[in-house]
């Protein structure tokens, strides 16, 4: 079959040295969606980065249908058909959905500089129907949910004429219900006759949505299949290139004494909604305490009030037995409380400092860094982030690279790796491996258990609800800022039932819900 | 004291000197609001109206046309603001240091050219340059009390609620404005849209160096008559806090110079009965930052306040997106 859209021998080397693609002859068939997988780092971004023309190729040759193709600027690609999704939202957050959808290339009343509002709002409905992605036109980005954000980023995208469509790791922050509808969205812009190009760690979904998938590694593009020929053991052993276990071993323990104690937590948002309503919970070492529900039920709030990023309205937050409610972020730190961000990007890491300095940013003050008169001790600084990188398998060139540098999974070890080694009594783990591969998700769970194992308290939200059952002694539901369920024991709850009290349809009674109170 | 300020406030006298008063610090207050929008600190407003004010004079002297006088004092402002782009946006410099840098070059530079010009350092007496006219309204000026105020103004102050007008239709109407909000509020996204931030914000630049120029003009040709060292007097840094004050809107730009102007005129008056001159002269400047403090604090009050009610009367929210949380293709762990 003739390929639309093709590489040969693409080479791309950044100005830092680190080679990105090797000779890739990358092939994409008209009216296909081409799942294309790999381990983080293995150039996935870089490849399509090239081919939206973002980053120009060192070596090798583009066509487009067959004929050679180059791209200086994303303009170039957009006008050749070529639309992208990036990783991260690009959208202006106090404009409505259609005056961001129009954006740069604008409807105007006639013969006049005019804006033309109810024009862009038609187009926006038009293109809306016609796709089958709904969105509200005249709805500010503020106030509308993710999952219909990234609808809108691929509105965009079709309203400056995409043929091909890119999305690089589009479900990375969606429910499972929004992916699915994201699925029967895609297939329906397959029928009406594009191609889209679609980047996941999931290699479920991968199988569940593609017709054919290519996997890279390190750089390299290894094999291309048809779907219906692989599974996803053979895919994930393909990007690692050795026998990834997907399935977690982890031995029983029995909890210890309560370290966090938290009492009527709550908290209002922007929007006037009661995110955490009167949230009371005990953290005990040696446990794991998931908490599951449907993405934006207060998980992210209630994270965020344990670790001291915001205020709660009410209530008292003990450590060790001190209260610690409004103390902020640092006193809760030094209180012994870690925390994985659920977003990398922003609270996690700062992208433009070093891998090093991301490492200590915690700790470069202590006695051991930083030496009398505030003189840094920079040989033992150097020495903790490089064995932390080693530790934690963080695969860049060196440590003062800047974080930005590297790709999402290698960033998410650079974070779980400062706040694993932080030597605190309390892990708040949020979203632990969104973006994250196959081979770092099974490295990473090994390493919750064995904090864990180690008597830590851990706390683990997650929007992978396979990923908290699996991990969790224990789980909470939340449910509209609520706790609606306690299960003392994880594995004796089914997801089926997890998902009644998920969508508020059940909700246990009080002395039920009490018991994660550990009060006895 | 009492009976003073009221007689003041019910004057019409006063109100035709808030309005003079008000004019200037709206029409630089309305470019810094420009250009926040777009993303770019324009800190060398007061350089701009400087050297505005001093070519305006100048060739209106030299040539004897007040036009000629006001178009070269504008093209001296931009002159002002396109250093700063080219700064700024070229070379990729501080916008607010370059600002500060082009406010004490304006500072010393005008003096220096005045002093190699007139051989004085202080004013341009000697000069015999033109002011700019005062229009009398035809019907609105019969009209008792209000007619006073509102008639026989400079024509920049009408120019200037014009500009108010100009400025909200570039913002909310034309296609521009989208682009220069869209910029300042996310720079990556306009460029993934095929803007060109730079541009956006180069023209945001030149319509505030537009309206600091006639602003400039105005100090030196029509609210005096002459250039006096330092006659923009701070107005160009003002309006950057009283941009705050306006809410990033031209209207709210109106109400932000109306604090500066009122307090400006009440100033004049206060003169005659006696308080110390200098305690006057900081009057409206100290009353826009306590109006740019007052309204940064009740913003954020405002806010928690609403939060705390609503927690207090809210019923419990109703679940987000209410859908069955399992998916095919991935089973029980
Ligand atoms: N701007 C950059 N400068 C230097 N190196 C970079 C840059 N962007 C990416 N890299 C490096 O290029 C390699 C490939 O990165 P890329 O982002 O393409 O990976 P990816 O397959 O998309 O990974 P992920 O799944 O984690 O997103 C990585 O080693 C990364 O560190
Ligand atoms: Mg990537």
């Amino acid at each position: 079959m003739d390929l639309i859209l093709e590489t040969k021998g693409l080479t791309k080397v950044y100005g830092n040295g680190t080679v990105a693609n090797r000779r890739v002859d990358f092939g994409l068939r008209p009216g296909e969606i081409l799942g294309l997988v790999g381990e983080n780092g293995a150039g996935k971004s870089t490849l399509m980065k090239v081919l939206y023309g973002e980053e120009a190729p060192s070596a090798g040759r583009i066509l487009l249908e067959g004929k050679e193709a180059s791209f200086s600027s994303s303009q170039d690609a957009i006008a050749a058909g070529i639309g992208m999704v990036h990783q991260h939202f690009m959208l202006v957050p106090s404009l409505s959905l259609a005056e961001n959808l129009v954006l740069g290339k604008e409807p105007k009343r006639k013969r006049s500089r005019f804006f033309d509002q109810d024009e862009a709002v038609r187009i926006t409905e038009e293109l809306s129907a016609k796709y089958n992605l709904k969105v509200h036109a005249r709805a500010r980005v503020v106030d509308v949910s993710v999952s219909m954000r990234q609808k809108l980023e691929i509105l965009k995208v079709l309203y400056r004429g995409a043929r091909i469509i890119i999305l690089d790791e589009p479900t990375a922050v969606l429910t499972p219900q929004e992916t699915e509808e994201l699925f029967a969205e895609l297939a329906e812009l397959r029928r009406q006759g594009h191609t889209v190009v679609f980047i996941s760690h999931k290699l479920d979904e991968v199988i569940a949505l593609c017709d054919r998938v290519s996997v890279m590694r390190d750089g390299r593009l290894i094999a291309t299949h048809e779907v219906a020929e692989v599974d996803s053991q053979t895919l994930s052993n393909e990007m690692v290139g050795r026998e990834v276990r997907l399935k977690l071993d982890k031995t029983a323990t029995s909890a210890g004494a309560a370290v966090l104690v938290a009492r009527d937590l709550s908290y209002v948002d922007d929007f006037n909604i009661t995110m955490v309503n009167h949230v009371s919970l005990t953290l005990r070492r040696g446990e794991v305490l998931g908490i599951v529900g449907v993405d934006g039920n207060g998980q992210t709030e209630l994270v965020r009030i344990l670790t001291g990023l915001e205020r709660s309205l009410s209530g008292s937050l003990k450590v060790g037995g001190r209260e610690l409610m409004g103390a902020g972020p640092g006193a809760i730190r030094r209180a012994g409380v870690a925390h994985v961000a659920e977003d990398r990007m922003t609270v996690g890491a700062a992208l433009g400092a070093s891998i090093q300095d991301n490492l200590l940013a915690d700790r470069y003050s202590e006695g051991r860094f930083t030496g009398r008169f505030g003189f840094m001790k920079t040989e033992a600084m150097r020495e903790e982030a490089r064995s932390i990188v080693a530790d934690f398998d963080v695969r860049c060139a060196s440590a003062s690279q800047s974080v930005a540098s590297l790709s999402g999974g290698n960033m998410q070890k650079v974070v779980v790796g400062r706040e694993f080694t932080a030597d605190a009594e309390v892990l708040v783990v949020s979203q632990p491996t969104r973006g994250v591969d196959v081979g770092a998700i099974e490295f990473l769970h090994r390493r919750i258990i064995a904090m864990r194992d180690a008597g830590k308290a851990v706390l683990l939200v997650s929007s992978d609800l396979a990923e908290v059952m699996s991990l969790s002694d224990s789980l909470v539901v939340m449910s509209a800022g609520r706790i609606v369920a306690y299960f003392e024991d994880a594995a004796a709850v089914s997801d089926k039932e997890l998902g009644l009290y998920m969508l508020g349809l059940k909700r246990q009674g009080e002395d039920e819900i009490r018991k994660v109170l550990h009060e006895d | 004291m009492i009976d003073f300020i009221a007689g003041v406030f019910g004057s019409s006298n006063y109100w035709y000197i808030v309005l003079r008063s008000t004019a200037p610090i709206l029409l630089v207050t309305l470019g810094a609001v420009i250009t926040e929008q777009a993303g770019i600190t324009n800190m060398a407003l007061e350089g701009s109206m400087l050297w505005a004010a001093l070519v305006g004079v100048l060739a209106s002297a030299a040539t004897g046309n007040v036009w000629i006088g006001l178009a070269g004092g504008i093209l001296a402002s931009l002159v002002v603001a396109w250093t700063l782009g080219f700064f700024a946006l070229k070379l990729n410099a501080n916008a607010v240091l370059c600002g500060v840098a082009l406010n004490l070059v304006g500072t010393g530079g005008t003096v220096f050219v005045l002093f190699s010009l007139t051989g004085d350092k202080g004013i341009s007496s000697s000069l015999a340059s033109k002011t700019l006219p005062f229009i009398k309204l035809p019907y609105l000026g019969e009209i008792p009390w209000l007619g006073k105020v509102v008639s026989g103004q400079n024509i920049v102050v009408y120019l200037a609620i014009l500009a108010v007008i100009v400025v909200h239709v570039i913002l909310n109407k034309l296609t521009i404005g989208r682009r220069i909000r869209a910029t300042g509020a996310n720079v990556e996204a306009a460029r993934s849209a095929g803007i060109d931030p730079d541009r956006v914000k180069f023209l945001a630049l030149t319509v505030s160096g537009v309206l600091a120029g006639l602003a400039g003009c105005f100090l030196s040709m029509g609210y005096t008559s002459n250039f006096t060292s330092g006659i923009s007097a701070g107005r160009g840094y003002v309006a950057n806090a009283a941009q705050v004050v306006a809410g990033g809107t031209a209207v709210g730009a109106i109400f932000a110079s109306l604090i500066f102007g009122i307090t400006d005129a009440l100033a004049t008056f206060l003169q005659n009965i006696g308080l110390p001159p200098e305690l006057i002269q900081s009057l409206p400047y100290a009353v826009t930052i306590i109006g740019f403090i007052v309204v940064t604090i009740s913003r954020d009050r405002r806010e928690a306040a609403r939060k705390r009610a609503l927690f207090a009367s809210a019923p419990a929210a109703a679940p987000r997106e209410p859908v069955p949380p399992t998916r095919p293709g991935r089973g029980a762990a």
